[in-house]
């Protein structure tokens, strides 16, 4: 066997060995399904190598004033006699010039990476796409999450369901206490406020079952306030939409506001219909205004009671 | 007439909740006992309490540092227990009471312990590194003292009498809200913050005076010490930022008590102004823990390095830099609000500024060391682990700073991991080293070195076994504050996160027992001269534990090392010609007084005693008239007493005690002289 045959072969291959040997350590670790490190949609994706990149850039001042740290200690210990010994030395502008320069060129760049990133990555920007948005409105109950379909016209409580091709725009309110709704796997997070309405809009690759919760603390439930977020297929969105309208339960005004109620780990449950403009009456509970409501069921959730 | 205090407020609905007040308790009543034992009433009182030295003030502002801190950290341990059985179980501890410990934990930890700490810290030095004989303001600072002392002793009957707040040490409504959060533990949460809130601020504004007003002949700006520098910048910071948390706290209590609606859902109110509000306060008291800290390290560094401090000049700046920009990155704290990508990423990269200043400092430390003689003490020990750590801290702070990658960190352990880098290594580490470094100026005799150097190695060891699992967790998507969990990945990393606590453990008890020990040996530790490490700066030049007056004579100072100059001329402790006599602040009742009458105010507002309440407010006002109005404050010193205890110091001062200052002669080729340029 030829020697200056083999070794470019093991260089080739150190990369795979490496990926190799990456992949065994974060199994070991439990990592390999850690949602943040691989991600299952290309904003969660983006946002990672982003923190990637930005994490590789400040190696450049981290790893130096490490190393060097630990050097000059083990180098200038007292007693050791042989390394010089400057008492007086109290400063030298070519030093004082790299390190006010060096990371501010750094901080230049990742900066100019941070406007463009922020702006790319702006969980309000609708994505493009040459699939229609589907539309979802989530609303933080005590302690769990309801999912209202515009386009199906159902509803479902700590189930998300979405078909995988296309991209999900969620408008998020909360009828309690500030929370926050997060998709780890698919990107990051936006926080749900009464009276308020904020958005995320996401992709996922392709079809999966993603864990998706509530990251702001809410009280006594808030542990097991998280959902499973479904991208179904063509055909197993068709069925899901199916054995919802199936449903008997309908949340109307009387039925919303017993969910409205404080509860802890709350099974899945589908609705077959919810009352019109739910996600507005509930926006409108907490607007300054005052006046007549437009239905008994606007007075239902606005007041809490007829 | 008891307002809403009803026999219910005795925790006996668990018996962790009731373990935890009998230690509470106990632990006030064998203090109370051991003091009577003592016959120690009457000297805790006339030396200590009333006392308005600054030293005396500092150490006790310590001792209150030290005391919360065990209790902050028993929070830790159970947190981290519960968090390590908790897979699919409810562990041991029940929702509610997990909520009142994580709470109670950073409450006590920010309010109770680093700001005491700090506090403490500049009150024993700062005054005797500009050479001044006192604060401005000494009165004010006893005042200070009893009112932080006030809000603490609110967070300890806590555990004894109701609850706690359940809404984490930031408190964001509506949850805090009375709507969602009826009982008292907000409101012990509210009155904690704004009794001693109160506290911090006359600090603030009292070390401002002291250190512009207040400086010997000489002492120009530039020739400030670096730890008197970071205070200034500090004291500045506090005197902006305590006011919107007082105001942020009152609103709140206004809420919860009046039926206002700052912060509620509905009626026009709206959170998002208390998280801007709080946060506004919020960043800037992370720079008011941690630039002491650096002051410390740049102390220690240059002491133990045997060398002038690289690139004072710089290291002002880079404060001073830091300091201003701590008030234009609030909005980090909640990119995920929902504001425009402009906004989030014009805040995203203000926050990233703050790095450059921040990493020049490091290596202006490390360009200390760098031609250096180091000697591990454990003050030094303490600064290097701190070097090395604070850049982890550092690079996940900048991650966080990038707005889209905080939407995916933001909420989960991988924040706790990173606020934790920052505020263990960079502020508690700090306040060790200095605990090591200035223990025999307040004293009089040194630490243990080897326990100091042990409790370094616990404290590092656990500091990492602790938080890296957290960083990681945060990739698997754990958020913060969860009493239970349901993914077994998660369970082996906080088991090793709660043994990182349990090394931390170890790492307190070193402390104990190396106070307990130094103590023990103090006659052979004995600081004689004043100068046990060969110090560069001021405080070093007086007698330790310093006369009540610090320096019999104000000294001149010629360089920012003014005491190691001195010592080089030969000058450091030739007796001066003649004595003059010293006015010195007399001790007052009326700070504690005024601090325990501020407890029961906080106390009868919690439980709506609006009685009680209204005695107290009338009472303190009586008591700062009765103050205001007394013209007798001072005492003379009369030169032959100071002449008498100067005398006296100096004749224990012998040759042999004396540092032999031909150690600073240069060795090696490249040694020079100092640049041309600087004077």
């Amino acid at each position: 066997m030829n020697t200056a045959h083999s070794f470019p072969l093991v260089v080739k291959r150190l990369p795979i060995i490496f990926v190799l040997a990456l992949t065994l350590l974060l199994q070991g670790c439990g990592l390999s399904d850690a949602p943040v490190l691989f991600p299952k949609g290309p904003i969660a994706l983006a946002e990672r190598d982003l923190l990637f990149t930005a994490f590789l850039l400040m190696m450049i001042v981290a790893i130096p004033a490490i190393v060097l740290t630990l050097f000059f200690v083990w180098r200038y210990r007292s007693g050791s006699d042989k390394a010089a010994y400057t008492p007086d030395w109290e400063g030298s502008w070519k030093i004082e010039t790299v390190v006010w320069f060096v990371p501010a060129a750094i901080i230049i760049v990742l900066g100019t990476l941070v406007w463009q990133a922020t702006h790319k990555l702006d969980p309000y920007k609708e994505l493009a796409s040459d699939k229609p948005v589907f539309n979802v409105q989530a609303i933080a109950l005590d302690w769990k999450w309801l999912f209202l379909y515009p386009e199906l016209g159902v509803a479902s409580v700590n189930e998300l369901a979405f078909p995988a091709d296309r991209p999900l725009s969620i408008e998020i309110t909360s009828d309690t206490v500030m929370n926050s709704l997060m998709i780890p796997a698919l990107g990051g997070q936006i926080y749900a406020m009464a009276g308020m309405r904020s958005e995320l809009n996401l992709l996922a690759d392709e079809p999966g079952v993603f864990m998706g919760r509530n990251t702001m603390f809410s009280g006594d439930g808030f542990a097991d306030q998280h959902f499973k977020a479904r991208a179904l297929s063509e055909e197993d969105f068709t069925s899901w939409k199916d054995k919802v309208l199936a449903e008997t339960a309908k949340l109307d005004a009387e039925t919303y506001l017993e969910l409205h109620k404080q509860s802890v780990a709350n099974p899945v449950t589908y609705y077959s219909s919810f009352e019109n403009d739910l996600f507005k009456l509930i926006l409108r509970k907490y607007a300054p205004i005052v006046g007549p409501y437009e239905s008994k069921a606007a007075e239902l959730i606005c007041r809490g009671a007829a | 007439m008891l307002g809403r205090l009803t026999i219910d407020a005795i925790p006996l609905y668990s018996w962790v909740a009731m373990g935890g007040a009998a230690v509470t308790v106990g632990g006030g009543l064998a203090v109370f006992l051991l003091i009577t034992y003592l016959r120690a009433w009457k000297v805790l009182w006339t030396d200590w309490l009333t006392s308005v030295d600054h030293k005396k003030i500092g150490i006790m502002y310590v001792v209150l540092a030290l005391v919360m801190l065990v209790r902050g950290f028993v929070d830790a341990l159970m947190m981290r227990a519960q968090q390590a059985i908790a897979l699919n179980s409810e562990g041991y501890l029940p929702p509610e009471h997990f909520e009142q410990i994580f709470s109670s934990h950073g409450t006590i930890m920010i309010f109770f312990v680093a700001m005491p700490f700090l506090t403490g810290l500049i009150n024993i030095i700062v005054p005797q590194q500009i050479g001044a004989r006192d604060v401005a303001f000494p009165f004010l600072n006893s005042v200070s003292l009893w009112m932080t002392a006030a809000g603490a002793g609110l967070v300890l009957i806590s555990l004894a009498v109701g609850k706690f707040s359940t809404a984490g040490w930031t408190g964001y409504p509506p949850y805090s809200g009375i709507d969602y959060n009826p009982g008292v533990g907000v409101d012990y949460w509210l009155w904690a913050l704004i009794v001693s809130g109160v506290g911090s601020t006359a600090s603030g504004i009292n070390f401002i005076v002291t250190i512009v007003k207040n400086r010997c002949p000489g002492m120009t700006y530039m020739r400030m010490p670096m730890f008197t520098w970071t205070t200034l910048c500090i004291s500045i910071l506090i005197a902006f930022a305590f006011p919107a948390l007082t105001v942020v706290a009152a609103q709140l209590a206004l809420d919860r008590t009046l039926g206002f609606h700052f912060f509620t859902n509905g009626d026009g109110g709206n959170m998002m102004l208390f998280a801007n509000l709080l946060w506004i306060w919020g960043h800037p008291e992370v720079y008011i823990l941690i630039l002491p800290a650096f002051g410390i390290f740049s102390e220690v560094v240059a002491t133990f390095s045997r060398k002038r401090l690289f690139g004072y000049t710089s290291l002002v700046y880079a404060t001073a830099c830091i300091a201003i920009l701590s008030f234009t990155v609030w909005l980090h704290h909640f990119f995920t609000m929902g504001s425009s990508a402009n906004v989030n990423a014009v805040f995203g990269i203000a926050t990233m500024i703050i790095a450059v200043p921040t990493g020049v400092k490091i290596f202006d430390w490390m360009f200390t060391m760098y031609r250096g003689r180091i000697e591990f003490h454990p003050s030094m020990v303490f600064t290097i682990g701190f070097m090395v750590t604070f850049v982890i801290g550092g690079v996940t702070g900048v991650l966080l700073a990038l707005p889209p990658a905080d939407y995916l960190m933001h909420n989960s352990t991988f924040l706790v991991a990173h606020f934790h880098n920052m505020l263990i290594p960079g502020a508690l580490f700090g306040y060790f080293a200095g605990l090591n470094y200035w223990f025999p100026k307040a004293f009089g005799f040194k630490l243990d070195a080897k326990w100091g150097i042990r409790s370094f190695w616990f404290w590092i060891i656990g500091f990492y076994l602790a938080f890296m699992p957290l960083y990681v967790l945060g990739f698997m998507g754990m958020s913060r504050r969860m009493e239970h969990y349901a993914d077994p990945n998660w369970q082996p990393y906080l088991i090793v996160a709660a043994l990182g606590a349990v090394c931390v453990l170890c790492g307190i008890v070193c402390i104990a027992i190396q106070l307990y020990v130094s103590a023990k040996n103090w006659g052979s530790a004995r600081d004689v001269t004043g100068d046990p490490w060969n110090g560069r700066t001021l405080e070093w030049a007086t007698a330790s534990p310093p006369a009540p007056y610090n320096f019999a004579v104000l000294p001149e100072v010629r360089d920012i090392d003014a005491f190691h100059e001195m010592k080089l001329g030969g000058v450091a402790y030739l007796p001066p010609g003649r004595y003059e006599d010293i006015v010195m602040p007399k001790s007052s009742g009326l700070g504690p007084i005024l601090g325990a009458l501020s407890f029961v105010l906080g106390f009868a507002m919690v439980w709506y005693i609006w009685w009680l309440a209204a005695v107290a407010f009338v009472l303190a006002l009586v008591c700062v008239g009765i103050r205001a109005s007394d013209d007798n404050t001072d005492f003379v010193l009369p030169a032959a007493e100071v002449a008498k205890i100067e005398a006296e110091r100096l004749g224990q001062v012998t040759e042999a005690d004396m540092h032999d200052m031909r150690d600073f002669q240069p060795i090696g080729p490249a040694s020079g002289a100092p640049l041309a340029g600087r004077v």
